[in-house]
């Protein structure tokens, strides 16, 4: 049966049982000398969950049998002894078997096309199997929850206790997340060091990926071009813009600006953060690369590229001005004011007071900013895919063109991915190294914080 | 001493000024920015066309006029050999290269207006068509100077107007720019952002209940927290690997499916709902909760009957800021497949399908001329979006925050 009338027939029982625990309830009510404990929509409540509940676990867990039954029906046929014992082809002849039978028509094996109507039989077998024992199973606990249904039946304790058990399930799936990107990260990551070594791919210098000798794939896979074009654009180029600017604006909007005027700026650079970044990265493809190049031109750079490291770097500093100038925005608001206030009182000018009082005193919140902005850049793609190029260079100079890692894990998985080469896994290896390296400067930034903030009240 | 105070005033004007400085070149950026995109897009919304005489009364075409008000009409004009009267109609009034100067699909627009008036056929007559991207290049001033001769004398005989390109909206992508529209990424984003709120929403409101109400004080807790707080920094280039290897690579899910960039940007902007959720249920006063409890309600229904809809607003203010975020990215989509050249818009969640920003970074990279101001224009669609989303977002804080 398909799947979804499958669910909406569970669903709809779930209705069903939910009406009549409720009816069973009232009538024990009108009867009964004691007031209920629970209204009636919270008995019917507790009988629906009965019903729905393990039903819709039993569908979820034989969908994900039923293909192995139906492929272990297909081995016991005699036509499955032509079947090769193992390797390649018979997980290729397997495949095809599935996909005919979910209704393709071509294929390049004649076995599969005699076995698909084998495997078609059996799945809808284990299917119409699996519909009945659903519809039981929902049955037999509604009627088992209708049976506890009487006047003192603590029937919204039980529901509420359900309704925690789900708010505690939804809040595991944050742990869930991080634990499954470390884990597939990892395990795409181990296959590939299994391919290369890691001392290769972390201290080799020459990135090559177009040409991988299958004897030493590790030559040409290098990361150290890619760290350190990440390590320039984003930590010095793009911070080399954006603190500045920020930490100037931050301090402009607090301590000089006029009430109207700060209202007005802070959601203007908070615009700044919301432009998607691939307009920011088109942006600096059309005017700020072709504008760099001129300049460098101008300056003597005989060969310089319209995709310099300078343009991608610049356009990135200015997106992120926004997050160092309010995370020092927090911090210079948070030292308390009869700070700011003695220091103006012993006649120092307020461009004093900022740099020899406040700048210090929020200097732990201002450095995890930073920090925290590094690691926003070292993480940003679209800007530098479109702005920079591929060519992974090891260079001071601004002008010319640098890659990061973020771009080449997208230039690595586009195009044939076939998902053993070391090209696609080196992908991986790169998010993982990608991964530690934020989460790390994310932990560093909150213990800044944590250890170096002064209590002062 | 005078004098060191002149110069102790003169530093604190100086730093002033710098301060003013680095906040009106910020802003100044973010003009140039749009500035720039709409200066470019504008002229992606208008469409040239050129007044294109064919006569079918001397040279009638061979179609049967009963088709003409079915469905099989669009056929049977293709099958009458229609798009060759066409070109040949258009070197004919335009000289040798004419068919060069009306785009490549000019002869759907001879067919819609057939469909419209079927009398055309037995007359002569003008008809408006699309004019190829060249053209329309050289009469927005730049392309060959050859070109431009020709708009000029196209639009001395009157031959040339410049209107609203409506179907910029309503197509989908294309190899031809003049052609080309955003519909197909439009309902691609429309389909994705809906099962990334399907998703988000109900599991950020719950996590933000439970870390806010429920939970015990004790390691695990602070395992869930810090986790959280780590997700909302990871790059979202580590979501798309994630996409790849759990939901196409172990699930099996299909590839490029609004399905599959849902649940990736759902991961994604699950953190963002939570923490603004766990704010706005701090911000409601213990007071609530206490007179409820005092009144004889239980746990669950202080939380859901009335602290709850108190910190709605604040709940909803977040998730628009979230789904904003979502419906701008683009690098774990890229990764997920939606990098496709996708021609129909997709028919529902399991389809094929590109989203806004994709399509912009895939036209970005086309090397035809008249895909910069189709991609500006695509890029000031999609600010727009933001920019309502946001508002929405802000007027939603304003009016229904309140101050206990």
């Amino acid at each position: 049966m398909n799947p979804y009338a499958l669910l909406f027939l569970v669903a709809g029982l779930g209705v069903i049982a939910w009406l009549t625990g409720r009816a069973r309830a009232a009538r024990f009510g009108a009867a009964s000398k004691h007031r209920l404990h629970s209204l009636p929509g919270q008995h019917g409540l507790y009988v629906a969950m009965w019903t729905v509940i393990p039903a819709l676990i039993f569908v979820v867990a034989w969908s994900i049998f039923t293909p192995s039954l139906a492929t272990d029906a297909v081995l016991k046929a005699p036509q499955a002894s032509a079947l090769p014992m193992f390797g390649y082809e018979r997980d290729a002849i397997l495949n095809e078997v599935r996909a005919r039978a979910a209704g393709g028509d071509y294929g390049f094996y004649p076995l599969a096309e005699q076995l698909a109507p084998v495997y078609l039989q059996a799945s809808r077998f284990y299917g119409w199997l699996g519909t009945g024992l659903a519809i039981l199973l929902a049955f037999a606990c509604g009627a088992f929850a209708y049976t506890r249904v009487k006047a003192d039946f603590r029937a919204r304790t039980r529901v509420e206790r359900t309704v925690m058990l789900a708010l505690l399930v939804a809040s595991l799936i944050a742990i869930l997340t991080t634990l499954g990107i470390f884990l597939s990260l990892l395990f795409e990551s181990l296959r590939f060091f299994a391919m290369v070594p890691i001392t290769d791919f972390l201290f080799g210098t020459l990135w090559s990926p177009q040409v991988i000798d299958p004897a030493d794939p590790g030559a040409t896979l290098g990361a150290v071009p890619l760290f350190w074009g990440t390590f320039f654009i984003g930590a010095v180029i793009a911070m080399l813009v954006a603190i500045p600017f920020g930490l100037m604006s931050a301090i402009y909007l607090t301590q000089y600006a006029r009430p109207a005027v700060r209202q007005w700026m802070k959601p203007l650079l908070e615009i700044l953060a919301g432009v998607p970044t691939v307009v920011y990265g088109y942006f600096a493809a059309l005017t700020v690369g072709p504008a760099i190049r001129d300049l460098a031109v101008s300056l003597g750079f005989t060969y310089a590229s319209s995709e310099s490291a300078l343009s991608a770097g610049l356009v990135m500093g200015v997106m992120i001005i926004p997050f160092v100038s309010s995370m020092a925005d927090d911090s210079i608001a948070a030292v308390p004011r009869a700070m700011r206030d003695g220091s103006l009182a012993m006649g120092a000018t307020t461009s004093e007071t900022i740099r020899r009082v406040l700048l210090p005193a929020a200097l732990p919140g201002v450095v995890a900013g930073v920090l925290l902005a590094v690691s926003r850049a070292i993480g940003e793609t679209m800007i530098v895919v479109m702005a920079a190029s591929g060519a992974a260079n090891i260079t001071a100079n601004p002008f010319e063109s640098a890659t990061t890692v973020t771009k080449q894990i997208v230039d690595l998985l586009t195009g044939e991915a076939e998902f053993d080469s070391p090209k696609t896994l080196a992908a991986f290896a790169l998010g993982l190294t990608l991964f530690m390296i934020t989460f790390l400067l994310n932990i560093v930034a909150l213990r800044v914080v944590k250890k170096y903030r002064e209590a002062y009240e | 001493m005078q004098k060191r105070i002149r110069k102790r005033y003169r530093a604190e004007r100086r730093f002033r000024a710098i301060g003013m400085g680095a906040v009106i070149v910020s802003a100044a950026f973010l003009f140039f920015l749009l500035a720039t995109m709409i200066g470019n897009g504008a002229a992606g919304f208008m469409r040239t066309e050129v007044a294109l005489p064919i006569d079918f009364k001397s040279a009638p075409l061979e179609v049967d006029r009963a088709q003409l008000g079915t469905r099989g009409a669009d056929l049977a004009l293709a099958g009458a050999g229609l798009e060759n009267r066409v070109k040949t109609a258009a070197t004919a009034a335009f000289g040798e290269k004419g068919d060069e100067l009306i785009a490549e699909n000019a002869w759907t627009a001879v067919r819609d207006a057939i469909k419209e008036d079927p009398n055309l056929l037995s007359q002569s007559a003008h008809i408006w068509v699309p004019a190829s991207s060249e053209l329309d290049a050289a009469a927005d001033g730049g392309g060959e100077p050859e070109l431009r001769a020709r708009v000029q004398q196209l639009r001395d005989r009157g031959a040339l107007q410049s209107g609203f390109n409506a179907g910029f909206l309503s197509r989908a992508d294309s190899t031809d720019p003049t052609a080309v529209g955003i519909w197909g990424a439009l309902k691609g984003s429309i389909l994705t952002m809906l099962v990334t709120l399907l998703i988000a929403f109900p599991i950020g409101v719950l996590s933000a209940v439970y870390l806010e109400e429920y939970a015990p004080k004790n390691r695990w807790t602070d395992l869930i927290e810090v986790s959280i707080n780590n997700l909302a920094a990871v790059p979202s280039i580590i979501f798309g690997l994630l996409g790849l290897a759990v939901f196409l690579g172990t699930l099996g899910l299909p590839s490029a499916a609004p399905l599959v960039g849902g649940l990736t940007l759902a991961l994604m902007i699950m953190p963002v709902i939570v923490i603004a959720g766990r704010n706005a249920i701090k911000a409601v006063p213990p007071s609530i909760r206490d007179a409820a409890l005092g009144i004889g309600a239980s746990r669950v229904q202080v939380v859901f009957h009335h602290v709850l809809p108190l910190a709605l607003p604040g709940i909803l203010t977040g998730t628009i800021i979230g789904m904003a975020r979502a419906l701008g990215e683009t690098a774990p989509l890229l990764l997920i497949g939606m990098r496709a050249f996708i021609v129909t818009p997709p028919g529902g969640v399991f389809d094929p399908a590109t989203v806004l920003p994709v399509q912009i970074f895939l036209w970005s990279d086309e090397v035809s001329r008249g895909f910069i101001e189709k991609t500006s224009a695509a890029i000031i669609v999609l600010l727009a979006f933001l920019l309502a989303m946001n508002a929405l977002a802000i007027y939603l804080r304003n009016k229904f925050e309140t101050r206990w």
